[in-house]
């Protein structure tokens, strides 16, 4: 269908405005709350994010809640560029809360979405992102029930901020938590690690690598009801985001005040991957997953869960990667791929690229 | 991965350090020149595979570290600058000078620019053509070629926006340097493979056959480092002091002949301060004459020189190989990556650092 032409000088109320085009900017006044902004509701969010919930037409949602007790977590999203390989930052801000949620153990059920936009992002960029919110939450099976619209005049932003809450269902026996590690479990690992840090730092300092690197940018929602329906004795979840791998196991560490030991021949890394952290001195223990989790289990039901998550990804990459065991300080030992033992210790600020 | 992997295995791993244990009879300390060696040992935890007759030193070969504090606040100085965009590596962004480091100038609005390779540089010089751009070039021969050849590139194209704080070091006078000091407890060498991959390894004969000691060119692969050092052992127990390369692959004895070619064109050798160590003959490179044009020390002047801060950092006899990291009174207490007290603190590459991050308690 072809859009109405815009008219200018037609007096307010005389007639709606046209139907944003791809090719369109975003403007200061499709913040401001007036016809512009309906305008964007209307061809942008509202088709994508489109479920009986957001239909209601109302300030906020009513939603029906199947459970005792509701899981809440709220995330915000940064990240340049905006669209990468294997994801954007639409999908990263659905599945990043999604997988908050799964590793509370809760289903997630629920999300708001807030979207600070900068004067004269293309419209084309955000109907993208918008289209890939829609399919992450259908994959996750989330509703995105309510949402806010800004837009920060030129320069004042980074093209889109997001901001998405989710609200989930908590397994009425499940507590996965730090506390609940206990020593003789075993540590697993759902997938190969580093591939969402550096195909972001790769897309953003026009790296290129062939072939080249793909996020893993996914939910993990599914994966984890898998584990809960095959009746695994979780203890802990922990998706493995900023910090990565060893920053996550640091934690659990420390919360639990028990000793963790991995072995690096379990951990798999990619060989593209591997190859970006030779070449720029980057340790992939540290380096940002968004589709990975460690699971910390009962020891008895470590074979079976490995076995569910293999069967679940399609792969042999997951695997028990350690165990954990008593100890007089928390820590983390890596027994390495060439025979020696080293300890992982948080990094302090980012890794840089190194020198030389 | 080929060249990774291979140096990697465990079986040859522990083959190479059985060699070295069967080989070894009496206490020997070795000195690591490079920071990513140093790295390299403490990342893999070499040492637990070493028998306890050898002693591992760490060298100078921190990029980072030896750049001196009055080359970082003439750096921030100008970084500070509204006009200019500065470009540096990563490893800089952290490095304290004497009062702030260049990650805080640019959370001050200090447009700072991480960069990969030099010639990038250039690229934002024309596309930010109403600005300086000003790159912070330091390292040691590893970085020259690259950083020489964005010089040359910007003479050749007659870029006017763009200049080069320049702050970069020669691995053998240090080696001298240290051999020269009556501490020194330095009995063999691993040189550099990198270093030698550009330079070649002629220049390290004479300071063999002079201070008589072996100097091996080694790799940064667990079994590099271990093969490098089962030669050195086996020079050591034989008496001989010559110079072997174990990182063939890369290294040729005359070197990288185009890169060297590129460093003449661009630079000569001066003295030169290392941070922690003073003055050390003959062991940098500056611009020669025809590209004093692109001396951004000279587009720039350095407004405020600050005295040295005076701290009980031992980062100077560490980057001698007097004293290991946690011989200091301050590690790991008043100094760490957080807050560090000395520049070897800091980078990856920095042997205080790679003492904390992969050895600050007993596995």
């Amino acid at each position: 269908m072809k859009p109405p032409p815009q008219n200018s000088d037609s007096t307010p109320g005389e007639s709606c405005p046209a139907p944003l085009a791809s090719d369109d900017k975003i403007l200061l006044a499709h913040g401001g709350g007036g016809r512009l902004m309906h305008q964007l509701i209307e061809s942008i969010f509202r088709p994508a994010f489109q479920n009986p919930e957001l239909e209601t037409h109302h300030d906020g949602a009513v939603l029906d809640f199947p459970s005792d007790k509701l899981v809440m977590t709220t995330d915000s999203y940064v990240v340049q560029p905006l669209i990468f390989p294997g994801g954007d930052i639409g999908s990263l801000a659905v599945n990043g809360t999604v997988n908050d949620l799964a590793m509370c153990g809760a289903r997630p059920l629920y999300l708001s979405v807030g979207f600070i936009l900068e004067e004269g992002l293309p419209v084309s960029t955000l109907r993208t992102i918008a289209n890939s919110m829609k399919i992450s939450a259908q994959e996750s099976g989330v509703h995105i029930v309510t949402g806010d619209t800004k837009v920060v005049a030129k320069g004042n932003g980074d093209g889109i901020f997001l901001n998405t809450t989710g609200v989930g269902a908590a397994h009425p026996f499940l507590r996965s938590h730090p506390d609940q590690i206990q020593p003789g479990d075993a540590i697993l690992i759902s997938g190969d690690i580093a591939r969402h840090g550096i195909a972001v730092l790769a897309a953003r300092e026009n790296l290129e690598f062939d072939p080249p690197l793909q996020s893993d940018c996914a939910s993990l929602s599914s994966l984890v009801q898998k584990l809960i329906k095959a009746k695994i004795q979780i203890r802990c979840l922990r998706d493995l985001t900023r910090g990565g791998l060893a920053t996550g196991l640091i934690e659990m560490a420390g919360s639990s005040k028990l000793k963790f030991t991995i072995d690096e021949n379990r951990i798999v890394v990619h060989e593209p991957v591997q190859g970006a952290c030779e070449l720029l001195g980057f340790d992939p223990l540290y380096i940002a997953n968004e589709g990975c989790f460690v699971v910390v289990v009962a020891p008895d039901d470590a074979k079976r869960a490995v076995e569910i998550l293999r069967k679940e990804q399609n792969s042999s990459v997951p695997d028990i990667i350690g165990k954990v065991e008593k100890a007089t300080s928390p820590h983390v030992v890596l027994k390495t791929s060439v025979g020696s033992t080293r300890v992982l210790d948080m990094l302090s600020g980012d890794q840089l690229p190194r020198i030389c | 991965m080929k060249y990774i992997d291979e140096y990697r295995d465990r079986g040859s791993i522990e083959k190479c350090s059985q060699r070295i244990a069967e080989a070894v009879t009496g206490p020997w300390t070795i000195m690591e020149i490079c920071g990513g060696q140093t790295r390299s040992i403490a990342k893999h935890g070499l040492e637990s595979l070493l028998p306890s007759e050898i002693t591992l030193l760490h060298g100078p070969g921190c990029p980072v570290c030896v750049t001196p504090q009055s080359i970082l606040d003439h750096a921030m100085e100008i970084a500070s600058n509204p006009e200019v965009v500065f470009c540096t590596f990563g490893d800089m962004m952290r490095v304290p000078g004497t009062n702030t480091d260049l990650a805080h100038i640019k959370a001050e609005g200090g447009d700072v620019r991480i960069i990969q390779s030099p010639m990038e540089a250039l690229n934002l010089a024309r596309e930010n053509a109403d600005k300086e751009v000003v790159f912070l070039a330091i390292g040691f021969e590893t970085t020259a070629p690259a950083n020489a050849m964005a010089l040359y590139q910007s003479k050749q194209q007659g870029i006017k926006n763009i200049s080069f704080l320049v702050s970069q070091v020669l691995v053998p006078p240090a080696m001298e340097s240290i051999l020269n000091s009556p501490h020194s407890k330095v009995q063999g060498f691993l040189a550099a493979g990198h270093v030698c991959t550009i330079m070649g390894f002629e220049e390290y004969e004479p300071i063999a056959q002079r201070y008589q000691v072996p100097i091996v060119v080694t790799g940064f692969e667990p079994l590099d480092i271990l093969m490098g050092i089962d030669m050195v052992v086996r020079q050591l127990e034989e008496g001989r002091h010559e110079v072997e390369n174990q990182y063939s692959r890369s290294v040729q004895r005359e070197g990288n002949l185009a890169a060297q070619k590129i460093l003449n064109e661009v630079f000569e050798v001066i003295p030169k301060q290392w941070r922690g160590v003073g003055e050390i003959p003959s062991s940098g490179l500056g611009l020669k004459s025809v590209y004093r044009h692109l001396n951004a020390a000279l587009r720039f002047p350095q407004k405020i020189i600050y005295e040295p801060l005076s701290t009980n950092c031992i980062s100077g006899q560490v980057l001698q190989g007097l004293k290991k990291p946690n011989e200091c009174e301050a590690f790991g207490k008043e100094c760490t990556p957080d807050s560090p007290l000395g520049a070897t603190m800091v980078s990856s590459e920095g042997a205080c650092a790679a003492y904390f991050h992969y050895q600050n308690f007993q596995a």
